[in-house]
């Protein structure tokens, strides 16, 4: 049922990895998906995938959670890698040709680099949430966008919202499998009929969910007030964000990495 | 902004001067609607709290027992009338975080005031809102854990406790800031009877032992037997006050309200009234069945 | 009379097959006769909430068998429906389920789910109206503009509309002020005896049991503890006490009596039974008995330290 619904799902633990400074992870991760596009070349795919098989190794993440992650995402990998093997025409001799459609060899091979990208793009994205708490990767958010603070961008307030909706997650979940199931005991079918049908059954689900939400949301605000909220002005942390020698360490050799990488497609344009 | 800085972060001196008022109501009016609602939720009402006092209120929904509460740290302003907490006026803007620094508040649900997705990020949030360096943070929030006995779950998701651990969470949050007073707001309410115990359990800790006096708005007879001091409220008004004894033996009055007396009142009176003389003053059970040994032996 | 309850062997395992399983039910069995009123209690995780939500196929046993007026729930689940309008259920809090515009059509979704007439929805709507004592006014009203305690009753109503054989409440009082609680519960009360629905109430309150139910049944750790009437129950006070649950308080004070050497019954849980008893204890020491209690009786009842 929906209680089975994870979002941004985290494996504690006391990896490398995991302890990892969360900003400088998510700086090194957006960096990982900048190259898997920029050596696209099957030589640096595969160089980028067994880096990231390390990691999830080090981090003694679970293989089988990369395929749980990767599930949702499979009608979109599929889309792309039709698209490109339809599309991209090349030179020579196609391969198979039906009626409008043509499938050159490049097709093939720009289908399957495709969907390894994205796979591999998901896998990354999917080691930073496993190994890094919500709230924490909310502080990194928040400290990284700091400097936009100055051009009057609102990111104390935006950091605040997040973390206030992953708490309230869970909540909420639980509060609409309750619902639901006072209004099956009721006789309303949310799980049978016609398309239509289900969408009109949710009306007595998706009503009270929202009144309970704001009602939530007016208690939540009149109890940050009485602990003295004010936004994030002369505001200070509990846990704070330190760069430690050991994560420059672990910055220096992933940047290295990264340069093998990115190399071995300039060395090796061909592979 | 409105704190001085020497509040901030340091703890506030506590004098334990008994009989030094706390919190004063005086002549206090309010409406929520002042233009539709020609009814005063509160009308008139002039109350004292002394520091050190548990104090228990009492009265049927809409009598206006919360509406007070949520006075006495300027989350609502008088209509007409003044209200004190430690001699600050709660209509002096300046002087608002001071206040709900004195004056710390706990509501009924208990998922609807924790904010942090961690116990103890949550415990530390008024202390972060206050500015509080984070070594003294630390010390402040672990002290206020250990506490609420809720110190063992400080890296636990707050959802995936039962609603007892939940309300200690809110409660630890509200000690961090070392306030002098602590109001619940029916936060028992939608407790079972073992979540009840441990919150109650806190508070009179809290109360005995850490010299916080406590204002307890409660609809459950039990909790309020264990105060120093009842107040009752009806229609905005305080009709009864007086030591739970004085109170609840008051068995008529006290369901005119529209409230329950604990059963062992209840019994003694319909003993009187079976034509069986019974002391009078009694409230709980232990005092009852002393009175009936008394009277079988 | 007939049992219109018939649990047997019922077990349920929360996600069956994951490291996360967790057993809720284990090996549940007892029967209800038509026109009961049972009281369930038991401590948060007893499984108590658990069981009410197979009462109407909410939750498929794991393994064990349910049979509501002599039918299988589950011998075909396409028909499961059905017994959702055989067993009303009341979910805690059950004003946060109203969502239509006027209290009428929100107490018309039952029955309107059931494929009633237009005639005999209005009807059963101003039925269960009257029988929560709500104001026939208030019906054409938002039911969010109604207090916390009139909600509570539409919310309530809207199960009663649906004419269910078997009403199960779990907390009907939960959160409501002493008044708003005894009127509630009086009135499904008063629904019990006028209609003959068999009621199931889950209560914390010992109190409010031993005031309106004629049976009780104690959950403990996934299982049933006891499950007996009202007075044998409240009888067994010392184990309740180890079960960690409470007992009423005039069942205290007379397990207090007893264990100081007192001869009074230990079966008292209601304020006129008490004031009789006592009345008739006190007769018996002016006649010149014995009050003592023979001291085996005693430590029997010594183990209720309250």
């Amino acid at each position: 049922m929906l209680r089975d619904i994870t979002i941004g799902q985290h494996f504690p633990g006391n990896s490398l990895v995991h302890r990892f400074d969360p900003r400088l992870k998510l700086v090194l991760t957006i960096v990982y998906i900048v190259l898997l596009f920029a050596a696209s070349n099957p030589l640096g795919l595969t160089l980028s995938i067994l880096f990231l098989a390390a990691m999830y190794t080090v981090a003694k993440i679970p293989l089988k959670m990369i395929g749980k992650s990767l599930k949702p995402i499979l009608p979109i990998v599929i889309f792309t890698a039709v698209l490109n093997l339809f599309f991209v025409s090349g030179e020579g001799e196609p391969l198979v040709h039906i009626w409008f459609l043509t499938i050159y060899a490049e097709g093939v091979r720009y289908a399957v680099l495709m969907a390894v990208r994205v796979m591999a793009l998901i896998a990354g994205t999917s080691l930073l949430t496993y190994t890094t708490s919500p709230i924490v990767l909310t502080d990194a958010i928040e400290q990284l966008l700091k400097p936009l603070g100055k051009l009057h961008f609102p990111v104390h307030e935006l950091a605040m919202m997040m973390s206030i909706a992953l708490r309230f997650i869970p909540t909420l979940i639980e509060e609409t499998d309750k619902i639901m199931n006072a209004q099956k005991a009721r006789g309303a079918q949310l799980d049978t009929g016609k398309m239509t049908e289900r969408v009109k059954a949710l009306v007595p689900v998706l009503i009270p969910l929202f009144i309970s939400a704001f009602r939530r949301a007016d208690e939540l605000a009149m109890a940050m007030e009485c602990r003295c909220y004010r936004g994030g002005d002369g505001r200070t942390r509990l846990k704070v964000l330190r760069c430690t020698k050991r994560d420059y360490i672990d910055l220096a050799v992933c940047i290295a990495c990264f340069a093998v990488i990115l190399s071995s497609r300039l060395v090796f344009p061909n592979f | 902004m409105g704190y001085s800085p020497f509040r901030r972060g340091a703890p506030p001196e506590r004098e334990t001067k008994m009989n030094e008022t706390i919190l004063t109501a005086e002549n206090l009016k309010f409406r929520y609607d002042v233009s539709d609602q020609p009814v005063y939720a509160l009308d008139g009402v002039s109350t004292q709290v002394k520091r050190g006092e548990f104090v228990a209120v009492l009265g049927a929904n809409g009598c206006g027992k919360s509406t007070l509460a949520k006075h006495f740290n300027a989350i609502l302003l008088p209509e007409s009338g003044k209200v004190y907490v430690e001699g600050m006026d709660t209509a002096d803007d300046d002087k608002i975080y001071d206040i709900r620094q004195t004056v710390g508040m706990v509501f009924q649900n208990p998922d609807n005031q924790i904010v942090a997705t961690v116990v103890e990020e949550d415990v530390a949030f008024a202390l972060e809102n206050l500015g509080v360096p984070p070594e003294e943070m630390r010390r402040r929030v672990d002290d206020s854990m250990k506490m609420a006995g809720i110190y063992e779950y400080r890296e636990r998701a707050p959802h995936n406790l039962s609603g007892g651990q939940k309300q200690r969470v809110a409660i630890a949050g509200v000690v961090a800031m070392r306030p002098d007073c602590l109001i619940l707001d029916e936060a028992t309410a939608m407790l079972d009877p073992r979540g009840r115990e441990q919150v109650m359990q806190t508070i009179h800790h809290l109360n005995k032992n850490m010299g916080i006096t406590v204002v307890s708005i409660t609809h459950y007879m039990e909790e309020a037997a264990q105060a120093d001091r009842v107040l009752v409220m009806s229609k905005g008004h305080i009709v009864m006050e007086g030591t739970p004894k004085e109170v609840f033996s008051q068995t008529e009055k006290v369901r005119s309200l529209h409230l329950d007396v604990p059963q062992a009142a209840e019994l003694r009176d319909e003993l009187v009234k079976a034509g069986i003389p019974m002391p009078e003053g009694i409230i709980d059970t232990g005092e009852c069945a002393q009175a009936l040994y008394e009277l079988l032996q | 009379m007939a049992d219109i309850i018939k649990v047997e062997h019922l077990s349920y395992v929360y996600n069956p097959g994951l490291p996360t399983a967790v057993t809720a039910l284990d090996d549940v069995s007892f029967t209800v006769e038509e026109g009961d009123f049972v009281g369930i209690i038991g401590a948060t995780g007893s499984g108590k909430s658990t069981l009410i939500t197979h009462m109407n196929g909410l939750n498929k046993p794991t393994s064990g068998k349910i049979f509501i007026d002599g039918r299988d729930l589950w011998a075909d689940p396409e028909k499961i429906r059905d017994f959702r309008f055989l067993t009303g259920l009341v979910f805690q809090y059950p004003e946060y389920q109203l969502f239509e515009e006027t209290c009428y059509k929100d107490i018309a979704f039952g029955p309107k789910n059931m494929g009633l007439d237009d005639a005999e929805i209005d009807r059963r709507v101003h039925e269960a109206a009257d029988f929560v004592g709500l104001d026939p006014a208030l019906l054409e009203r938002s039911p969010f503009e109604l207090s916390g305690g009139q909600k509570r009753r539409v919310a309530v109503a809207g199960v009663m509309a649906m004419k269910p054989r078997i009403l199960v409440l779990d907390e009907p009082a939960a959160g409501l002020d002493p008044e708003g609680r005894d009127d509630i519960l009086s009135e499904v009360k008063e629904y019990h005896k006028k209609t003959g629905t068999t009621v199931l109430l889950v209560s914390h309150s010992m109190e409010d049991i031993a005031k309106y139910a004629n049976r009780v049944l104690v959950m403990s750790n996934k299982k049933i503890a006891m499950y007996d009437t009202v007075e044998k129950v409240f009888a067994r006070a010392p184990e309740l006490l180890e079960l960690g649950l409470s007992v009423p308080q005039v069942t205290k004070i007379f397990l207090k009596l007893r264990e100081m050497g007192v001869d009074v019954p230990a079966d008292v849980y209601t304020i006129p039974y008490a004031v009789k008893m006592i009345v008739e204890a006190k007769r018996r020491r002016d006649a010149g008995e014995s009050l003592v209690l023979p001291r085996e009786a005693k430590q029997e009842g010594g183990a209720a330290t309250c």
